[in-house]
């Protein structure tokens, strides 16, 4: 038994009996969805304006007046925040890289950089990332160093480097790992060096195993930039604490995690893209 | 002076004595079948004739000079012997041209640009110029093992050693593998084979070693060692492949 449908040109296509349940099944699938998620929502919709505060929230974190004043000024702090990422992140893909590199090696002259690669992943690994910040971004500019030696962005960065570069380094040695041996083994009967094996046969196919890995570590990144208000910077977190107060309003706070998720949310997708598609390749 | 020498070569793995003193000489031209049950060290003896696997014990010499000897830097020995493994190994993110290049260009120190002809010559030769530029997932296990060859021939090698390459190949791909061996034995290349394609090595080699639990229990001619084989075990192992 088969199905008839129409194609967009007009013409008819039979289906088999499977693509014609499988269709039925999608729409039906599709149909109910929809239904839930319309329900929910209006649920939310409805109910959460009929809470004795509502009026009051509203007014203090979801207020169009107040949006539209501080936005533009948010989106200029933001730039802060962008700058610090685009300086940090290639700093900390090389670093991640070396430190990765290090924990490799095999020669026992070389130990004592086995070793540090080891100590560093384990301390910056086991800190929270706004402690590294305070002891850093306070400590370092504590020593009386001349300008611009003694900014806090400098050394706000510094911490975030050095944490995140902890983490990278980590994914990257887990991508060395996964590579099969006997892809060493062909790399060195053709007479590579160590080295050279590493450089142009694991490590190509290492970073690209491990890219969904790192693309959300360097989303993590972006959001961790905020932590550097703690210590000066006026980034978007910290320029919505000063609309907050001038104003008296949250607002500001929703229009600076709106900005955030504006940039979190496509990379994020990416992020995923970016894995579904390596699993498929690897099934 | 034989091209390759073995001298009662032993290697274990841990308590596993996979070599258990093999003594096995290879003139240069000469092809070298190595049969027998799976586990009988076949792979093994491949690999530590190419150095990937260091010898407990004995010595292998080739052109009589001794490259077992611990703590020899075995880059330039692998670079003059060539391996092809079963599980084809090419590179994944290269494509099958840059698989061949990535040796000579590194190791021999060759420009891209000196190399393109006579790596072009060699995919012409195994009737492979037009998969060049593709990336290994896009051939056939057969392409990718006749690329496989192809790499290890990039780099001229005084002797190639095959260790079943036919072993993880469909069986209508088996035949295009064979025909690039008869091709390099018609040419004279020294070749040590491990196999499991009775009706190949009997047609072409000119020894056979039969290894059972780590030694060559019995070598000769195949003519001998097929049709009039000394060994009760060589006789059982040869009834249950033939």
């Amino acid at each position: 038994m088969t199905d008839q449908t129409t194609l967009r040109d007009g013409s008819a296509q039979t289906l088999t009996r499977r693509q014609a349940y499988e269709q039925r099944q999608r729409r039906r699938s599709i149909t109910v969805a929809a239904g839930s998620t319309l329900a929910v929502v209006a649920a939310v919709v409805l109910l959460v304006p009929l809470a004795p505060g509502w009026a009051a929230v509203q007014r203090s974190f979801f207020n169009g007046e107040v949006f539209a004043k501080i936005f533009p000024g948010l989106v200029d702090a933001f730039v802060m925040n962008v700058a610090i990422f685009l300086w940090c992140a290639p700093i900390i893909a090389f670093l991640g890289l070396v430190i990765a590199l290090f924990r490799d090696v095999r020669s026992p002259a070389l130990y004592p950089l086995r070793l540090f690669g080891a100590i560093y992943t384990d301390v910056f690994r086991g800190l929270p990332v706004i402690l590294v910040i305070y002891l850093i971004g306070f400590g370092v500019p504590g020593l009386g160093l001349p300008r611009p030696w003694n900014s806090p962005f400098i050394w706000g960065s510094v911490a975030l480097v050095l944490v995140y570069a902890a983490y990278v380094a980590e994914v990257i040695r887990s991508g060395i790992d996964s590579i099969h041996q006997s892809q060493r083994g062909a790399a060195a009967s053709l007479g590579l060096s160590e080295g050279e094996t590493m450089r142009y046969v694991v490590l190509p196919q290492a970073i690209r195993n491990v890219a969904p890995a790192n693309m959300n570590l360097f989303i993590a990144l972006q959001k961790d930039v905020a932590l550097l208000s703690f210590i000066g910077p006026v980034e978007v977190f910290r320029q919505a604490g000063v609309y907050k107060s001038l104003l008296a309003n949250f607002t500001p706070y929703v229009g600076a995690a709106v900005i955030f998720l504006a940039v979190t949310i496509p990379a994020t997708r990416y992020a995923d893209y970016l894995l579904h598609r390596q699993r498929r390749r690897q099934s | 002076m034989p091209k390759l020498d073995l001298r009662s070569v032993t290697k274990s793995f841990g308590d596993n004595m996979v070599c258990r003193g093999i003594d096995l000489s290879v003139t240069e031209g000469e092809m070298v079948c190595l049969i027998g049950a799976s586990g009988s060290g076949k792979s093994t003896l491949l690999r530590c004739i190419n150095l990937l696997e260091p010898i407990d014990d004995g010595a292998i010499l080739l052109d009589g000079v001794d490259i077992s000897e611990p703590g020899l830097n075995p880059q330039p020995i692998r670079a003059r012997i060539g391996i092809v493994f079963q599980s084809f190994n090419l590179f994944p993110h290269m494509t099958a041209a840059e698989n061949v290049m990535l040796a000579p260009r590194r190791v021999l120190g060759k420009s891209r640009e000196s190399l393109a002809d006579p790596v072009r010559a060699l995919f012409e030769r195994f009737d492979l110029a037009h998969r060049m530029d593709h990336y290994p997932d896009q051939l056939s296990g057969g392409q990718q093992q006749r690329v496989a060859i192809i790499r290890a021939l990039a780099m001229s090698p005084e002797i190639m050693l095959f260790d079943e390459i036919t072993s993880a190949l469909d069986p209508e791909l088996v035949g295009d593998v064979l025909d690039v061996l008869r091709k390099l034995r018609a040419e004279g290349m020294t070749m040590i084979l491990a196999t499991h394609e009775m009706a190949f090595a009997r047609e072409l080699a000119d020894k056979i070693c039969f290894l059972d639990a780590g030694r060559i229990l019995e070598e000769g001619p195949p003519e001998t060692v097929f049709a009039n084989p000394r060994e009760a075990r060589t006789r059982a192992f040869l009834k249950r492949v033939l």
